[in-house]
């Protein structure tokens, strides 16, 4: 599974939302439904499961899924 | 009314059950308690948590939270209560319970220790704090009244339709959501009542286990889920035609003031508050036909309770049925006292009484008509819901038949 696939994975899984509403501009908090307690839990499932860990400054800046995707696959050392 | 409990997962499924002495105790099955002294409970069967929560509020609430949304959800119903901004100032939401997200504080507890502060997850304090309970129905419902949490431990369920009352009667709300949950059936929890040498270990029989006022009890079971009551003042309720179950007229709350969780011998404190609730109302304690008794199966409380009974209501004790509905249903804890005013009601509504089973030699001391193995009909005008907690708390609610 591809780093997108398993991100959007994460997220319909958390935020009980449908694939379909998981395009890359679709903002967490403002299309997707999540408040900022949502958000940490996200990213948490992100960092369980791509073995990084995410600061909360580095947390702030994430406000998109496309947002995410790119965090997760600078941190995994590939090219966006 | 709602309620979610060992024997139905809604009011009349309960109330069925309660008639026909059906017992919900079963041995435990959410958790594996094969080194456990207690290996018995009552759990909820058949509950579904998505008719009432979505997959999200799932994760994120602790049991007990859910309970109450369950509760809530079926009661509000129930009485066609709308909330708006008509009304959203004068509607409040009172839920107690006794220890609250006590399976969500194992839980994380175990991810502390075992992957460290960084993996707990946000919602943590939000499922774990008692007054979310009130919380997220006050938050589903837009009842912006006053809001509490009364942690009154075994009585916390009474203390919260007590408080919803006086409320209501001194003015600061029109009408009051109230009532009490648990959901501590969890290794910590029976471990610590098995500690204490608090629960019957009579594993091999769990519909047996459960015998108060009987020769051969050996103290109390578990039960899990609890009980809502839609409270109104009477203008409003008619004035929108509401259906009206029962009349709340009195509430009497006193403490012991002597040990941390027995009572003492005659227990006054506990006659105090069911005289102190006839009181509050001005009734004639011969008014009173049923008592829900706190009837835990505890080998003291069951002939205190007894000897408490007798001296607020004197010959008239002789002519009242006094039942514990514990013996089916387990000691609901927090939940016990929301339950168990749903109980009272009932019984004044359909005009029957349901049983103490397992009542097969009644103790020393123990010998008031305590309706045994079958429901029996009785015209009541009035009951009590006695409800006694750890740290010496003493709670009482009465209840009349209404007529228009």
């Amino acid at each position: 599974m591809s780093i997108e696939e398993k991100v959007i994975e994460i997220i319909v899984e958390q935020l009980d939302v449908t694939r379909e509403e998981c395009v890359p501009e679709a903002a967490f908090i403002e299309d997707l439904g999540a408040d900022s307690l949502d958000l940490v839990e996200l990213i948490m499932a992100m960092e369980e499961n791509f073995g990084i860990e995410i600061s909360d400054e580095e947390l702030q800046k994430i406000r998109t899924i496309q947002d995410a995707i790119t965090y997760i696959k600078k941190k995994k050392g590939l090219a966006s | 009314m709602g309620t979610v409990n060992p024997v139905g997962n809604n009011v009349d499924e309960t109330w069925a059950a309660l008639c026909a002495g059906k017992s919900g105790i079963a041995p435990i099955s959410k958790f594996d308690a094969g080194n456990s002294a207690t290996k018995i409970a009552g759990e909820l069967k058949g509950f579904d948590p998505l008719a009432y929560v979505d997959k999200k509020e799932l994760r994120r609430l602790d049991e007990f939270i859910i309970y109450a949304l369950a509760c809530a959800d079926m009661a509000m119903k129930d009485s066609r209560l709308v909330i708006d901004q008509g009304n959203t100032e004068r509607v409040g939401t009172i839920v107690g319970t006794g220890i609250g997200g006590l399976t969500t504080i194992e839980r994380e507890h175990t991810v502390l220790e075992q992957s460290g502060p960084r993996r707990l997850s946000p919602f943590t304090i939000p499922a774990v704090l008692p007054n979310l309970a009130a919380g997220q129905i006050s938050i589903r419902y837009r009842a912006k009244g006053p809001i509490s949490c009364p942690v009154t431990a075994c009585a916390a369920g009474t203390s919260a339709i007590g408080m919803a009352f006086r409320l209501i009667k001194d003015g600061y709300a029109d009408a009051m959501i109230a009532g009490g949950v648990e959901a501590a059936i969890s290794r910590f929890g029976v471990a610590g009542f098995n500690a204490m040498r608090a629960l019957s270990t009579r594993n091999d029989e769990p519909e047996k286990a459960s015998r108060p006022f009987d020769r051969d009890r050996d103290g109390f079971v578990m039960g899990e889920g609890g009980g809502i009551l839609i409270l109104e003042e009477l203008q409003g309720a008619r004035g929108r035609g509401a259906k009206i179950y029962a009349e709340v007229c009195g509430f009497g709350c006193t403490a012991d003031a002597y040990h941390m969780a027995a009572p003492p011998p005659g227990h006054e404190g506990a006659a105090r508050s069911m005289e102190v609730a006839l009181k509050s109302c001005v009734m004639d304690p011969a008014t009173v036909g049923y008592i829900n008794a706190h009837g835990t199966a505890t080998p003291l409380n069951d002939v205190y309770e007894t000897q408490a009974i007798k001296r607020v209501f004197g010959e008239h004790s002789k002519k009242l049925a006094v039942s514990s509905t514990k013996s089916m249903t387990g000691h609901l804890l927090g939940g016990a006292g929301g339950l168990e005013a749903i109980v009272a009601i009932k019984a004044i509504l359909e005009g029957v009484v349901p049983p103490t089973i397992n009542l097969d030699n009644p103790d020393e001391g123990c010998d008031l008509d305590y309706v045994p193995h079958r429901a029996k009909q009785m015209d009541i005008e009035a009951a009590l819901s006695n409800t006694f907690g750890f740290g010496g708390v003493n709670a009482v609610l009465a209840f009349r038949k209404f007529r228009d």
